[in-house]
């Protein structure tokens, strides 16, 4: 026989409150949760920068018109002055077709003699121009390829985590095999392949970065599903009546799709830097359109002689890697917020 | 509490759940965890039946069999007469506004993305019990019923401490007004003075709305001040049954025995004096239980026959159930 432990607890005691805290106009609008995930975003230093230059490419990519205003009809097209295949520096003056001369430039500098602001590339492309409207091209492929790739990556990831048995083994074979090829190169022969079908424009680029993109995505995807598939909360929706399709919605997607998304804000600084290494190699966009990675390609012939022309290579080099930067100091901020472990701890 | 014996709510009958396990690439069977072999037991109306045993023996397993959360290898559960093991997937949804289950883990059985508010007003809506304001009000309600303030419902789970939590679950199991609650080690996850709380706050709970609880839990003082019965497994099997004091005063099962010679008690000098039976050794593998008796391996007094036969579950005493060859 042992002793009767009795338990001893006061009831009325129960009923106790949270520490009073005062609460944001901005907090109620958004809801207790996007306010911590949004304050999170911006406490840190490195967010911050990440943010301001997102921002930045923002800005400049809205005001373009603007900044750079179009000569001829196509925006897109880097104007040239002359054809000679040696690059002007910095601050050379425009001898012929001088483009129209931006208001901005005129208040700064007190000079109405347009100039060459970051030199000309070889054929005598502006590189100016070729960078404030290859910003534009670099959200329009990165933005397009990224929510593609995800919605693929996710599709087939909640399919086969859904499904399970020998789907999910078919399926995960397959991103196998994908997740083998080179990405690189099996990205180059793809759009070289379509560029004869499809033409000299952005959209064979894309295609092949969106065919061998999404493997990533769908892995992390069914990963996630199954893990949060056998939480406790999944059982307690069931066991309080919830559907089937309810549950997969509001409690195993909501709680299985943030680690997809932080890799997903993540992924549009890779896919830039893929999209000029094609157009790098000569793949995709005619000659002389704007998009980094082509005025990237035109230092080719300069290799041996960049330390007379730097230019060529270090303003679109330093814009690349400005907004690769940019958007990994974004994910980066974006995983830590989104963490549950990081919960409560901002 | 007395207990109307009469009015049987859930029978088990001969439930058994293994688990397969597969090996290689074709995925063939290996073999199956044998969780729960062969239990059955009555729950009567408004009682509660504890269920103790060491951890990995069946017992939560035997709660969500119970439960149709997993489907039941062999066996019959029956409620108010109807057998749930043979209803489809919709009539068993319907079925679950009559039966709850409160989980262990205060942390994980709350969705860390959703508001008081949704987690409690979910099984409403699951049902189409009330809609837009009137969850609110049902809300507020079940709040004040766990003794949780009403400022609450607008924040998030993880803004609570685990006793907190657990009132929320259990909040959100009553918001059907179930009958059968199955209380799957509610307390053991949490603080002992927060314990305390959480079994009164069940006890009234009980009292006010005539509950029926399946009460799981390793805590054997814990059960014996809640339970009306308890029952006591090991390995996948009920080894003893009978009404709280008839088992802890004069339990006949050695493993009984043993469990409730394991409990410390709080005063040195009766400690002293007390015999003590320590078990040896580890609980077998469910997957390759011993023949005959399951405790057969530990037992102080085990002998040949009981490596050969099954003990039979007989009643040797009125409402005292025993699986052994020795009583």
């Amino acid at each position: 026989m042992t002793a009767v432990l009795k338990p001893s607890g006061d009831n009325s005691k129960l009923t106790e409150t949270l520490p009073e805290r005062k609460i944001s106009r901005l907090e109620r609008f958004l809801g207790p949760e996007n306010y911590r995930i949004l304050r999170g975003l911006i406490k840190t230093p490195a967010s911050i920068l990440g943010f301001t230059l997102i921002g930045l490419f923002i800005l400049v990519a809205i005001f373009a018109p603007v900044i750079a205003p179009p000569v001829g009809k196509d925006a897109y097209k880097i104007p040239r002055d002359g054809f000679s295949s040696e690059p002007l520096p910095p601050g050379s003056a425009w001898e012929k077709k001088v483009p129209e001369l931006p208001f901005w430039y005129k208040a700064l500098t007190g000079n109405d003699e347009w100039v060459h602001l970051l030199g000309t590339a070889q054929g005598q492309y502006d590189i100016f121009y070729g960078l404030v409207w290859g910003t534009r091209t670099a959200f329009r492929t990165g933005f397009i390829v990224v929510v593609a790739t995800f919605l693929i990556g996710v599709i087939i990831g909640s399919v086969s985590a859904y499904f399970g048995g020998l789907v999910d083994n078919i399926i995960m074979r397959i991103v196998d095999i994908f997740m083998t090829l080179p990405f690189i190169l099996a990205a180059l022969i793809a759009a070289a392949v379509l560029t004869p079908v499809i033409g000299k424009t952005l959209v064979p680029s894309i295609l092949a970065l969106i065919t061998f993109g999404w493997m990533g995505y769908a892995r992390i995807v069914r990963g996630d599903i199954l893990s949060v598939k056998e939480r406790d909360y999944i059982l307690a929706a069931r066991v309080v009546g919830v559907k089937d399709s309810r549950i997969l919605f509001r409690h195993i997607l909501p709680n299985a799709i943030f680690p997809t998304l932080v890799l997903a804000s993540l992924g549009i600084g890779d896919v830039v830097l893929s999209f000029a290494a094609l157009s790098f190699l000569g793949i995709g966009t005619e000659i002389g359109y704007a998009d980094w990675g082509q005025i990237l390609s035109f230092a080719r012939n300069w290799i041996t002689s960049l330390q007379t022309y730097w230019y060529i290579v270090v303003f679109p080099g330093l814009t690349l890697v400005l907004f690769v930067m940019g958007w990994n100091l974004v994910g980066d901020a974006l995983r830590d917020v989104l963490d549950p472990r990081m919960r409560g701890k901002s | 509490m007395t207990v109307n014996t009469s009015e049987v709510l859930v029978r088990v009958e001969n439930l058994v759940m293994h688990f397969p396990i597969y090996r290689g690439i074709i995925k063939r069977q290996v073999g199956a965890v044998h969780a729960v072999d062969g239990v059955s037991f009555n729950i009567y109306k408004g009682e509660t039946l504890g269920l103790v045993g060491e951890s990995g023996c069946g017992k939560s397993t035997t709660g969500r069999a119970i439960l149709q959360l997993y489907k039941p290898t062999a066996g019959d559960v029956y409620f108010k007469d109807q057998n749930l093991v043979e209803l489809r997937r919709e009539p068993m949804r319907l079925m679950r506004r009559e039966m709850q289950m409160i989980f262990q883990d205060p942390y994980a059985s709350l969705n860390p993305r959703m508001t008081v508010r949704d987690i409690i007003g979910e099984p409403l809506m699951a049902f189409g019990l009330a809609s837009g304001k009137e969850i609110d009000r049902r809300v507020d309600e079940l709040l004040d019923l766990v003794r949780l303030s009403r400022d609450f419902s607008g924040r998030y789970p993880h803004e609570f401490s685990g006793g907190q939590r657990q009132r929320i679950g259990i909040a959100r199991a009553l918001a059907l007004n179930p009958s059968f609650i199955v209380c799957d080690e509610p307390i053991s996850a949490l603080d002992v003075s927060i314990q305390a709380q959480v079994v009164n706050l069940l006890e009234d709970l009980q009292k006010e709305f005539n509950l029926t609880y399946l009460f799981i839990a390793h805590d054997l003082s814990m059960v014996r001040h809640i339970s009306d019965r308890v029952a006591v497994m090991y390995l996948g099997v009920i080894m003893e049954l009978a009404d709280r004091n008839d088992l802890y005063t004069d339990p006949l099962h050695p493993y009984t025995q043993a469990l409730l010679s394991a409990i410390p008690v709080p005063d040195p000098v009766f400690s002293e004096k007390r015999q003590r039976t320590v078990l040896e050794g580890d609980v077998p593998s469910p997957v390759n239980p011993p023949s005959g008796c399951r405790f057969r391996t530990r037992c102080p007094i085990a002998e040949t026959i009981c490596a050969e036969k099954v003990p039979e579950w007989r009643e040797v005493r009125p409402n005292h159930f025993v699986a052994c060859h020795k009583v």
